[in-house]
């Protein structure tokens, strides 16, 4: 699949990649340029691979409340949180952003990987009337992203907030979100239209130095800022408390997939942030170690281009108190040589005020 | 891209530059660019024994891992260390600064396997 950008990336020289089934743009001009110009400046995005599920009609706000574990009772319409869709076990389906878009109408922003098992699982916990429909295939997503996104789109919404807007002449919802730790916006625009946008976004943007920017940069930052992705950090073996996600858990709200089995769980893993001291890059699935033996697992590794140095989010079995944590010298075994490295608290990047 | 004429090419998209029995070995122009920057480079310890086909070190780009793997089997005479700190070099000049590893060559006869400038270009236009 492509997505309605696919001629632009190409002819930006893009190299492209299959990610969950779409030819995505992995890096244009370097991932680092890439990442540096999104920490500096300015980067744009698509990510129209995402999946959109919409929800409206009678028993909407229910539904919602019934699979996601944050509480969107508590959203305003034109507010958004991050969300879960649990099992009964309480582990990962999908991580998610909610949307209100209106009192009674919703849209759910899911990983592309997933889009297909969550609309089934949605669809399966609705009741009669209530309407669920994917429409991954009518929404574009552009991502503008860095400290320069408000020169590009002067708006006063604040992080999470969204609205309905015109763009160079185009209906979007215009939301501020992201997945790079930095200030900035997504953008929902209809399927056919995002080229308008793409194009006017590059052209204002280019002075400012804003570059595209591929998926591989996408996930450097997203590692930088701590924030976990399916398949990675989180899994249907996870549950929230096991990757430092207890805030999106809101247990009093009321009954909720997962909610019976959180109520009773130890946490036997968690997430933490690994910082090398020595050179080497930590991968997905290098084993770490301190004296006592192996202590855990790299969930997700990367050259950083900010600290210019190699940093992982890693899975430690079993959790380790805060005390016993942070600043913990371990070594991680890097293709059969121990190399030392640092236990830190994430995310390893955050925006100043 | 450039290929030059008087080295060698492996399948692993490694050029080998023979002098008699001292063997240079690089990343090709066309690995470099499918790499993207590369951000680290591990190689051996001089001395260090390698049959071919061995992996004998690792080009790192910030999403992904290559092996480099010895297109003829020796022992490790020198190493380009200052690749370590300038790790793009290998993109910028991967014939020249960009070289990887020096190697003593034990059997002559693994250089039959290597291929012209001439056939690694039809190669990976094959594997494009």
């Amino acid at each position: 699949m492509q997505t309605s950008l696919f001629d632009r990336h190409k002819a930006l020289g893009a190299k492209v990649v299959d990610f969950a089934g779409w030819k995505m743009p992995v890096e244009y001009s370097g991932i680092r340029e890439e990442h540096l110009a999104v920490r500096g400046s300015v980067g744009l995005f698509d990510v129209s691979h995402m999946g959109e599920i919409e929800i409206r009609g009678p028993g909407t706000l229910g539904l919602i409340q019934k699979v996601t574990c944050n509480d969107a009772a508590r959203l305003k319409p034109g507010r958004s949180h991050y969300s879960a869709l649990l099992t009964p076990r309480g582990t990962f389906v999908d991580d998610l952003i909610v949307y209100r878009l209106t009192e009674g109408h919703f849209l759910l922003c899911v990983n592309a990987s997933n889009k297909d098992k969550d609309f089934e699982w949605i669809h399966s916990y609705a009741s009669r009337g209530t309407e669920v429909r994917d429409a991954s295939d009518e929404w574009a997503l552009l991502a503008l992203q860095g400290p320069r996104a408000r020169e590009i789109l002067p708006s006063p919404l604040k992080k999470t907030e969204f609205e309905k807007k015109n763009l160079n002449g185009i209906p979007v919802l215009l939301s501020c979100t992201g997945y790079t730790g930095e200030d900035g916006y997504e953008i929902f625009s209809p399927w056919s239209e995002a080229r308008r946008i793409w194009d006017w976004l590059m052209e204002i943007g280019r002075p400012m130095g804003l570059l595209p920017c591929g998926l591989g940069a996408r996930d450097s930052l997203r590692i930088e800022a701590g924030y976990p992705l399916y398949g990675h950090e989180i899994d249907d073996e996870t549950t929230p408390y096991e990757v430092g996600l207890s805030w999106i858990v809101k247990l009093e709200k009321g009954d909720f997939l997962g909610r019976e089995a959180l109520l009773s769980a130890t946490p036997t893993k968690d997430l933490v942030g690994v910082s090398m001291k020595e050179p080497g890059i930590p991968r997905q699935g290098f084993r770490l170690f301190d004296p006592s033996g192996e202590i855990g697992r790299v969930t997700s590794g990367t050259y950083s281009p900010t600290f210019q140095k190699g940093v992982a989010l890693a899975r430690v079995t079993p959790p380790l108190t805060n005390a016993a944590r942070d600043e913990k010298n371990i070594s991680i075994d890097i293709r059969g040589k121990k190399r030392e490295a640092v236990l830190v608290s994430l995310p390893f990047y955050k925006r100043g005020p | 891209m450039t290929f030059p004429e008087d080295l060698r090419y492996s399948k692993e998209h490694e050029w080998i530059r023979v002098k008699d029995k001292t063997i240079t070995i690089g990343i090709t122009d066309y690995a470099q660019d499918q790499l993207g920057e590369i951000v680290f480079v591990e190689l051996p310890d001089e001395g260090e024994i390698f049959t071919k086909d061995d992996p004998f070190g690792v080009v790192e780009s910030v999403k992904s891992v290559s092996d480099v793997y010895a297109p003829v089997s020796g022992r490790i005479l020198e190493v380009n260390d200052p690749i370590l700190d300038n790790p793009e070099s290998v993109n910028e000049e991967p014939y020249g600064e960009g070289w990887l590893v020096r190697l003593e060559m034990t059997n002559p006869k693994d250089l039959d396997d290597l291929m012209t400038a001439e056939q690694y270009q039809a190669y990976i236009k094959e594997e494009a």
